[in-house]
């Protein structure tokens, strides 16, 4: 995850007069429901397409994207900040001369995007100089004119700003009553128009929606100088404000914490988080050694996302991202053979399922979105593949990963949703923990680092519990564990039904220079660990 | 071309500033020409140009404000910005802690720009990816890295009658090397003002040394080692803690900077007496913008001095409140140190080790400022003096805080930035005592 990103964003509540330059400009509200007309959209498209072929190119593609975010800021009684941001403009990608070429323009008009073509085409030419092997794009059909919106109830970026502020408001108050010192709670809204078109013959015209409510809730103990926060367990979701209205189905874990499926209860995870906050600044420190690990999904997204999401994706494992994010453990050479994990480690690659950030009909290189196994029973059998990589790994088409965060960044091979799949057998939680005998059960995500080939991780949480002789006794705190990826997934013991399966994700995935972001979900039921390393964080300032 | 003249950007602020109705009104003009270029696997990747300006106008009436940006600067779309912010602002909710607009500040220039940087050109950026390209393909080694280079300017004006203008440039290189079974890496980075200062067919001899030195590492058992942390290592941890001394989290219990009891440590000794971090905007080595976010003028702003906390950062709301002086956002980060390099300080020590580069730091406990990372691209064991053999890389858990009073030696200041910090800064390479490594990592 991108941190620097997030600090940006948490720079706009506090005051700053410079928005974080990928969010574009500050609009009204009420701009936010504005679309641009699909034919107007086509006739840009066209005039690229023809542009770009006239002047030599093999392939070109277009994006006409139209960016849109909202952020509601809250902290305590009072309302931080609210912006509204829009970012508009077309993004054409070539292929001359066996080379990619790419180039941008805010203007939407035939002439500047035809222009814009023409420069993608003259610097295709210019990299095909410095080309060691021509780009072979794997097929795409010709889908003609179709669309895709994100299947939502309710269109958030249309509620009331007033709606919002209350609802935040209500949130906070409830954390208040409950004990906590401070609290803050935000609202993230996405909306991304985005139309492609490519001279394969594909007309794509997508409305994609993200919704995410991020709190944070801090006890302090000013006697003991000690201070603790219990954020949200909340997940992002490719979702409409539906996701906030209640009404879908808790789950409950043995010990009373509830967790969230595909609605959530912002104001009721706010009293239990204050309560909780309040409860971990007098939990006793854990102590470290050995442990069996109980993962809620609402921790066990992130450890999927660090150390299977990233190590498959292809181009870090050939080596593109070496300078920043680092490459990977899981060569080529591994494919087929390598034991990732035991054998109830199934890892799905999805970019349909309804709710998760990644879902798209369609991904920014016009490739119908689609389901594939990563890992299978424990093996390693797959990574994730864009159209120009598609042959390295002898596939005749794309796996549908290809994002670019904006119309004026290049699309690149992003990650799909990753999940572990659900335990064929039926498991509950309760009968989970019943055969631990001295274990740690984890809700939430904390601090989390991996390295620059996903081999060694460590991860925090929100919760933690310990667990004695299949019981439950009582929190705990300071707890982080540390693996080694291959390890660690094969030590996974027991996954819970699909009945006990849910989503987390991430609104800041970072990838690239210049750096993108990218949202993606990763699904778990509960899954059990034997014998991974915990450590104890606890130090003194003296 | 997207480098406005001050004449021409006090042109549009006034404009602006006559066209508002509201109680006030601050408008920023800033805008700038990006280039990049990466490569990867000896071969150039992408490169592109990027250029931008946006004008931000936020107008208050009361305690309401609203805000718009717009890229166009002709008289009507000036006045349709003015009209939206302040119809934005009559139906944005009351801030409670709203701040009325800053009073005229003095900002006095500091030496951002170099020329030889804003006249930077595509070929230069090949070149200076060739550079790095062919002598690792010659040696059998395969180099990845991006040069990204800006120029700017920034503009900011309000209804009080204050005005500042500034333009400026940087450039950032980075290139790790690796050897082509994948057994060494290695990596070297650079930032400057003035691209003449990043010499890439000369810089990148040390990331091939560190790749090719690091080849055959070995495992030592995880714990508390004497380390020598180059100034790029420590840079991400320095960074992040110096996001942590707002005086309002410290002064409502939520940091390390808070007081058993209630307050904050202004004024304690935090931190070894060696220890001395300050802000300086004009400072000739790592000159930034003279005003913040909100336009406040910067000072040279002592942080740390002689390990004790002497400057807490008040926001204007903060300060208000009580009863203090309000102090601008720092964009830079300057730690004393000696005159020896880490060469120097390698050639006296008696057992420890090399980190080159630290990765992927992130908290684990904000009470104590605990951080946890990785070591990468070159880590080495020293015995009498001398690099002996590359080890594995290890994961750190310590607290810079803890860090900084295990100081055996500092050498001399020298320019870095972080991965994922904002801020430049001079860090001098830094031997500690019982720096504490929690686990081995295969990475290569």
């Amino acid at each position: 995850m991108q941190r620097r990103d997030f600090l940006a964003l948490s720079g706009l509540g506090l005051g700053s007069l410079v928005l974080p330059p990928f969010l574009g400009r500050a609009i009204a509200a009420e701009q936010l429901l504005e679309k641009i007309d699909v034919g107007f959209k086509k006739r840009l498209a066209d005039a690229a397409l023809q542009a770009a072929t006239s002047s030599g190119a093999s392939y070109c593609d277009v994006r006409v994207g139209r960016y849109l975010r909202q952020f509601v800021m809250t902290r305590e009684d009072k309302v931080q900040n609210v912006v509204n941001t829009e970012s508009t403009g077309v993004g054409i990608r070539v292929i001359a001369n066996g080379a990619w070429g790419f180039s941008a323009t805010n203007v939407l008009t035939p002439d500047a995007v035809a222009a814009t073509a023409r420069r993608a085409v003259e610097i295709a030419k210019a990299n095909a100089k410095l080309l060691t092997e021509p780009v072979r794009l794997a097929r795409a059909p010709a889908y003609g004119e179709v669309s895709w919106q994100t299947p939502i109830k309710v269109n958030a970026m249309a509620v009331p700003v007033r709606d919002k502020v209350d609802l935040l408001l209500s949130v906070n108050a409830a954390a208040l009553n409950a004990g906590a010192d401070f609290v803050n709670s935000t609202l993230f809204l996405v909306n991304e128009q985005k139309y492609f078109a490519s001279t394969d013959g594909s007309y794509i015209d997508q409305d994609i929606h993200r919704i995410w409510m991020p709190m944070s809730v801090t006890a302090v103990d000013k006697a003991t100088g000690r201070f603790r926060t219990r954020d949200g367990l909340s997940a992002p979701m490719g979702m409409g404000y539906e996701y906030l209205e209640g009404g879908g189905r808790k789950y409950i874990s043995p010990n009373g914490v509830i967790n969230y499926g595909d609605r959530y209860d912002p104001v009721e995870d706010a009293r239990e988080a204050a309560k909780q906050a309040r409860e971990k600044l007098k939990a006793p420190s854990v102590k470290p050694g050995r442990y069996d690990l109980v993962l809620d999904p609402s921790h066990t997204w992130l450890t999927i996302h660090e150390s299977v999401g990233h190590p498959l994706e292809l181009d870090r494992v050939l080596g593109y991202e070496a300078n920043y994010a680092g490459t990977s453990f899981a060569t080529l050479d591994k494919r087929g053979s390598f034991r990732w994990g035991s054998d109830l480690v199934t890892f799905i690659a999805d970019k349909t399922r309804p709710g998760s950030l990644g879902a798209v009909g369609y991904d920014d290189e016009g490739v119908k979105c689609k389901r594939w196994e990563l890992v299978k029973d424990g093996i390693l059998v797959d990574y994730q593949a864009t159209r120009d990589q598609a042959h390295i790994l002898g596939k005749e088409e794309s796996d549908g990963c290809c994002y670019a965060d904006s119309w004026s960044s290049v699309q690149f091979q992003r990650m799909p949703n990753v999940s572990l799949a659900p335990g064929r057998e039926k498991l509950s939680v309760a009968d989970m923990i019943k055969d631990v005998e001295n274990g740690i059960y984890i809700i939430g995500d904390g601090s989390f680092s991996i390295d620059q080939q996903r081999y060694n991780a460590q991860f925090g949480g929100q919760l933690f519990y310990e667990i004695r002789n299949g019981r439950i006794t009582g929190m705990i705190e300071d707890v982080a564990y540390q693996i080694r990826t291959p390890e660690f997934w094969n030590s996974c013991v027991a996954v819970c039904d699909e009945s006990d399966y849910r989503l987390g994700g991430s609104f800041f995935d970072g990838k690239g220079q210049p750096g993108q972001v990218s949202a993606v979900s990763h699904g778990s039921a509960t899954a059990r660990f034997n014998g991974v390393n915990v450590i104890n964080t606890a130090r003194s300032l003296g | 071309m997207s480098i406005f003249s001050e004449a021409q950007c006090k042109a549009i602020l006034d404009k602006v500033i006559a066209l508002s109705k509201a109680d006030e009104c601050t408008a920023v003009l800033t805008g700038g020409v990006n280039g990049n270029i990466r490569f990867a696997r000896n071969s150039v990747s992408t490169s592109g140009i990027v250029d931008d300006v946006e004008l931000r106008v936020s107008v208050s009436f009361g305690k309401r404000t609203g805000s718009v940006t717009i890229n166009e600067f002709d008289d009507a779309a000036l006045e349709r910005a003015v009209r939206r912010a302040e119809d934005l602002a009559r139906l944005a909710p009351e801030n409670p802690e709203f701040m009325p607009a800053i009073g005229k500040q003095e900002y006095r220039p500091s030496a951002t720009f170099s020329q030889a940087t804003a006249d930077l050109t595509p070929e230069q950026r090949a070149q200076i990816a060739l550079d790095s390209i062919r002598p690792c393909r010659e040696s059998g080694l395969v180099a990845a890295g991006y040069l990204e280079d800006s120029r700017w300017f920034s503009a900011i004006a309000n209804s009080n009658g204050n005005f500042g203008y500034q333009t400026g440039t940087s450039a950032d290189y980075t290139c790790t090397v690796r050897t082509e079974d994948g057994r060494g890496s290695g990596w070297v980075g650079r930032n400057a003002n003035d691209i003449r200062e990043i010499n890439a067919a000369r810089d990148i001899q040390v990331a091939i040394r560190k790749a090719r030195d690091s080849v055959d590492a070995r495992a030592l058992e995880p714990g508390k080692y004497t380390v020598i942390l180059e100034p790029h290592a420590a840079a991400g941890l320095i960074s992040f803690m110096m996001n942590f001394f707002d005086a309002r989290q410290a002064d409502e219990g939520r940091s390390f900077l808070s007081k058993k009891g209630g307050g904050n440590k202004l004024g304690e000794l935090v931190y070894d007496p060696r220890v001395n971090i300050w802000a300086d905007p004009w400072d000739p080595d790592v000159p930034v913008l003279p005003w913040d976010g909100e336009g406040l003028a910067r000072d040279r702003l002592p942080i740390v001095e002689n390990g004790k906390v002497v400057n807490l950062l008040y926001s204007r709301y903060w300060a208000q409140q009580q009863g203090k002086a309000p102090v601008a956002r720092p964009g830079n980060l300057i730690m004393s140190g000696g005159t020896k390099s880490t060469a120097d300080l390698v050639r006296e020590t008696e057992r420890g080790i090399l980190v080159t580069r630290t990765w992927y730091i992130r908290m684990v406990d904000p009470q104590t400022i605990l951080l946890t990372g990785l070591t990468r691209d070159g880590t080495f064991y020293i015995e009498n003096g001398e690099i002996k053999y590359p080890v594995k890389n290890f994961r750190f858990n310590e607290s810079p805080v803890i860090m900084l009073n295990n100081i055996d030696e500092l050498g001399k200041p020298v320019r870095v930035s972080g991965d994922e910090s904002s801020y430049s800064m001079m860090l001098p390479p830094m031997r500690l005592r019982d720096f504490t490594f929690t686990s081995l990592s295969d990475a290569v």
